[in-house]
C-alpha cells in the first residue's frame, strides 16, 4: 500500500511536473515573435514601451528556455523596488506573479475569487450528486418501466444542453418573466458572501447551482443505473435476496455501496475540475469566481491572471484524480496495487 | 425481474456476433443466412424509431446549411445586413417575429432566421471536421501506444494523463488568446485537447486484441508491424471508434458554440449560433432572439446525441437493455 501511494504520489508530481512545463511553453514561446512581444502580452494593452521593457528585464525574458523555466518555478532574481510590484517567487513558492493591468498581485485577486467558485461548485455537487444517484438508482430497479425512459430521456436531454443555454433560458423565464409579473425572487447577477448574509449567499446562488447540477446530474443518472444494474446482476445479489432481505436493504446496503466506485471516482474529477472555475455558469450568472476572472483576464489581455488560474485549475484536477485513484485502491481490495 | 437478464442477452448477442448466425425466431424455417456483424447493427439501427427519427433532422439541419443561400433569397435578408429601418421599432430595439423578419431581428436589425440557417453551417463544418481531425489523431496514437507497448505505450500513455488532466475551457480560450480567434483556431484547439479521450479508448482495446491467436498467426507468417495495425486491428476497432465518432460530433459543436459565445470562436460579424446567443444576452424583452438560435443548437446536439446512442446500441448489443 505503501508502495503505491508513493508511486502514485509521484506519477503525480511528473504530470504536474509535464502540465507545468506544457503551460510555461504555451504562454512564454508559442506563437510569439521574441521577449518583447511575451512582454507585451503580460504588461496588457495600454503599457508603453519604458513599461514593456521593465517588465521584460524583469522576468528576464531574454533568458534561454530552461533558465526562465527554472525562475518561473523557483523565483525571480531580483530583489524588488520601491514603487514597484513585489518581488515574484516562483509557483512553487505559491507566487502566482502580478497583474500589471490590475496593479496587484495575482494571488490576491484569485484569493477573492476562489470563495465565490468553492460555493458554486460545492452547492452543485451536492445537488446534481442527489438527482443523478436518485434517479439512476430509480430506473435500475425497474428497468424499461415508464419512470426509467422518463429518466433515460430527461438525463440526454440535459447532457445534450449546452451549459450557457440553460442558464440564459433560466434567466429568461424564473428572472425575466417572473421579475414582470411582479415576483421577483431570482437575482440575475451578482454574488453575496456567506459569512455576509448566508440566506442572500443561496438566493444568489440557486439558479447557478441548478445550471451546473441539471448539465452534469445527466452523465450521473446513466452512470448510475449502469453501474447499479451490472451490480443487480451478481451472485450475492441473488443470495441476498435468497435469504430474504427486504428488497429496500438489498438496493441500499448490498448493490448501492458496490456500484458507487465509479460514481465516485468521476465525482472526485468533476469536483477537481470544477475548482478550477466553472466558466461558463460563473460567466452567465456574473459570479465573479476563478472562470470569471479568466474570461474578463483574456479581454483585458492580462496574461499573468490567465497563467494564475491554469496553474491553479491543474493542480486540482491532477490531486483530484489522485485522491480518487487512493480511494478506489483503498475501497475496492480488487485493484492491484503494482 | 431484471437480474437474470443480463447473462441470457449477453450469451445471445455474443451468438449472435458469431460468424454463423443462429437463427432468430422468424427465420427459423427459412435457408440460415450468415450476417456480418455490420449488417446486424444496420438492421438493429434501421429498427430503432428514435434514432431514425434524429437521423431525418440530422439531414434536415444539414439541408439547412447547405441551401442556408436559398433562405437569404425566399426573405431577401443577407445575413450580415442590417435593417436599421425594417428591422428595428423606432426606440431602437429588436422586432419580433412578423411577416418580413419570420423569427425576428437581433439588436442590431438582422434576420435572425438568415443568420439561424448560415450558423449551421459553422456548427457543422466545426462539429465534422474537429470530430475528424480528433479521431485521426487519436486513433494512431492509441493504435500506437497499445501495439508497441513498453517504452512507446509509457511515453505515450504519460502524454495522455497530462491531455486528461488539462482543464479543456480554460486552455482553449488561453490557446485562442495568443493566436487570433477564428474558425481554423477553434477546429485545432478542439481538436488538440479532444484526442486523448479517444486514444485511451483505444489502447484498452488494442492491448487485449494485440495478444489474440489470429495477430499471433499474422506475425508468424512474417507479416509487419504495420501491416498487422492496420490489416488485423484497426478493422477490430472501428466499431467503438465509430460510435465514439457519433458521440464526439455533438461534443464538437457545443465546444464551437461555447468558444464562440465567450467570444474567442468565431469572429463577428460571421453568423453563428453561440455567437448569436451571446448577443442576445440581457437582451430579454427580446425572447425570439435568445430562443431561436438556442433551439437550433439544442435540436442538433440532441438529434446527434440520440442517434449516436442509437449506433451505440447497434453496435453493442449490450446495450440494448440499456436504451430502448
Amino acid at each position: 500500500m505503501l508502495r503505491f501511494l508513493v508511486r502514485r504520489v509521484f506519477l503525480g508530481i511528473l504530470v504536474l511536473f509535464l502540465v507545468s512545463l506544457a503551460v510555461f511553453f504555451m504562454f512564454f514561446k508559442l506563437n510569439s515573435s521574441g521577449p518583447t512581444a511575451v512582454a507585451s502580452r503580460i504588461c496588457g494593452k495600454q503599457c508603453s514601451n519604458q513599461q514593456i521593457n521593465a517588465v521584460k528585464n524583469r522576468l528576464h525574458l531574454n533568458d534561454p528556455f530552461f533558465k526562465q523555466y527554472y525562475y518561473f518555478l523557483f523565483g525571480y532574481p531580483g530583489k524588488a523596488e520601491a514603487n514597484g510590484p513585489p518581488h515574484n517567487d516562483g509557483i512553487l513558492h505559491g507566487d502566482l506573479g502580478y497583474s500589471y493591468v490590475n496593479q496587484q498581485s495575482v494571488n490576491s485577486l484569485l484569493k477573492d475569487a476562489f470563495p465565490i467558485t468553492l460555493s458554486l461548485a460545492v452547492g452543485a455537487a451536492v445537488l446534481w450528486l442527489l438527482m443523478g444517484l436518485l434517479s439512476g438508482i430509480l430506473s435500475a430497479i425497474r428497468p424499461r418501466s415508464m419512470l426509467d425512459r422518463t429518466f433515460t430521456f430527461t438525463a440526454l436531454f440535459f447532457y445534450s444542453m449546452p451549459t450557457f443555454v440553460l442558464g440564459l433560458m433560466l434567466l429568461l423565464f424564473l428572472f425575466y418573466e417572473l421579475s414582470i409579473h411582479g415576483i421577483s425572487f431570482f437575482p440575475a447577477q451578482g454574488y453575496v458572501p456567506f459569512t455576509q448574509d448566508p440566506w442572500e449567499w443561496a438566493r444568489h446562488l440557486l439558479l447557478p447551482w441548478f445550471t451546473l447540477a441539471a448539465v452534469t446530474a445527466a452523465a450521473y443518472t446513466r452512470l448510475t443505473r449502469g453501474s447499479m444494474l451490472d451490480v443487480l446482476g451478481e451472485d450475492y445479489i441473488r443470495t441476498a435476496r435468497a435469504k430474504g432481505l427486504s428488497e429496500r436493504r438489498v438496493v441500499f446496503r448490498h448493490a448501492l455501496r458496490a456500484a458507487l466506485t465509479p460514481i465516485v471516482t468521476q465525482f472526485g474529477i468533476d469536483v477537481g475540475t470544477l475548482l478550477g472555475g466553472a466558466i461558463i455558469t460563473e460567466r452567465v450568472f456574473g459570479l465573479p469566481g476563478l472562470g470569471f476572472q479568466a474570461v474578463q483576464a483574456i479581454t483585458a489581455n492580462d496574461l499573468p491572471i490567465i497563467i494564475g488560474v491554469v496553474v491553479i485549475a491543474t493542480t486540482a484536477i491532477v490531486i483530484a484524480n489522485l485522491l480518487v485513484d487512493v480511494f478506489y485502491a483503498v475501497l475496492d481490495p480488487r485493484v492491484r496495487l503494482n | 425481474m431484471s437480474v437474470g437478464d443480463p447473462e441470457i442477452v449477453v450469451s445471445a448477442a455474443s451468438a449472435g456476433a458469431g460468424s454463423v448466425d443462429a437463427p432468430g425466431p422468424e427465420t427459423a424455417a427459412a435457408k440460415i443466412q450468415g450476417r456480418s456483424p455490420w449488417r446486424l447493427a444496420y438492421e438493429r439501427l434501421r429498427s430503432d424509431r428514435a434514432a431514425i427519427l434524429c437521423a431525418v433532422v440530422i439531414v434536415l439541419i444539414v439541408l439547412m446549411a447547405i441551401f442556408a443561400p436559398v433562405f437569404q433569397w425566399i426573405t431577401g435578408h443577407p445575413p450580415n445586413h442590417q435593417y436599421f429601418d425594417t428591422g428595428l421599432s423606432l426606440d431602437g430595439q429588436p422586432r419580433g417575429p412578423n411577416s418580413t423578419f419570420w423569427l425576428g431581428t437581433d439588436d442590431v436589425g438582422r434576420d435572425v432566421l438568415v443568420r439561424i440557417a448560415y450558423g449551421a453551417r459553422v456548427s457543422l463544418i466545426v462539429g465534422v471536421v474537429a470530430t475528424f481531425l480528433t479521431v485521426t489523431i487519436g486513433t494512431i496514437v492509441g493504435l500506437a501506444a497499445g501495439y508497441f507497448g513498453k517504452m512507446v505505450d509509457t511515453v505515450l500513455a504519460r502524454i495522455i494523463d497530462v491531455m486528461l488532466s488539462i482543464p479543456f475551457l480554460l486552455f482553449a480560450i488561453s490557446l485562442a488568446s495568443i493566436f487570433r480567434a477564428g474558425l481554423k483556431v477553434v477546429i485545432f484547439v478542439l481538436a488538440i485537447f479532444s484526442w486523448s479521450s479517444v486514444a485511451r479508448i483505444v489502447r484498452g482495446q488494442v492491448l487485449s486484441i494485440r495478444e489474440r491467436e489470429y495477430v499471433e498467426a499474422a506475425r508468424a507468417i512474417g507479416a509487419g508491424s504495420w501491416r498487422i495495425m492496420i490489416i488485423d486491428i484497426l478493422p477490430n476497432v472501428i466499431a467503438p471508434i465509430i460510435v465514439y465518432t457519433t458521440l464526439l460530433i455533438p461534443v464538437s459543436i457545443v465546444g464551437e458554440a461555447t468558444l464562440s459565445f465567450l467570444g474567442v470562436g468565431v469572429q463577428p460579424p460571421t453568423a453563428d449560433w453561440g455567437q448569436m446567443i451571446s448577443d442576445a444576452q440581457g437582451n430579454y424583452h427580446a425572447w425570439w432572439f435568445l430562443v431561436f438560435p438556442s433551439l437550433a443548437l439544442l435540436v442538433t446536439t440532441l438529434a446527434f446525441n440520440i442517434f449516436g446512442d442509437g449506433v451505440r446500441d447497434a453496435f453493442d448489443p449490450r446495450s440494448d437493455r440499456m436504451f430502448n
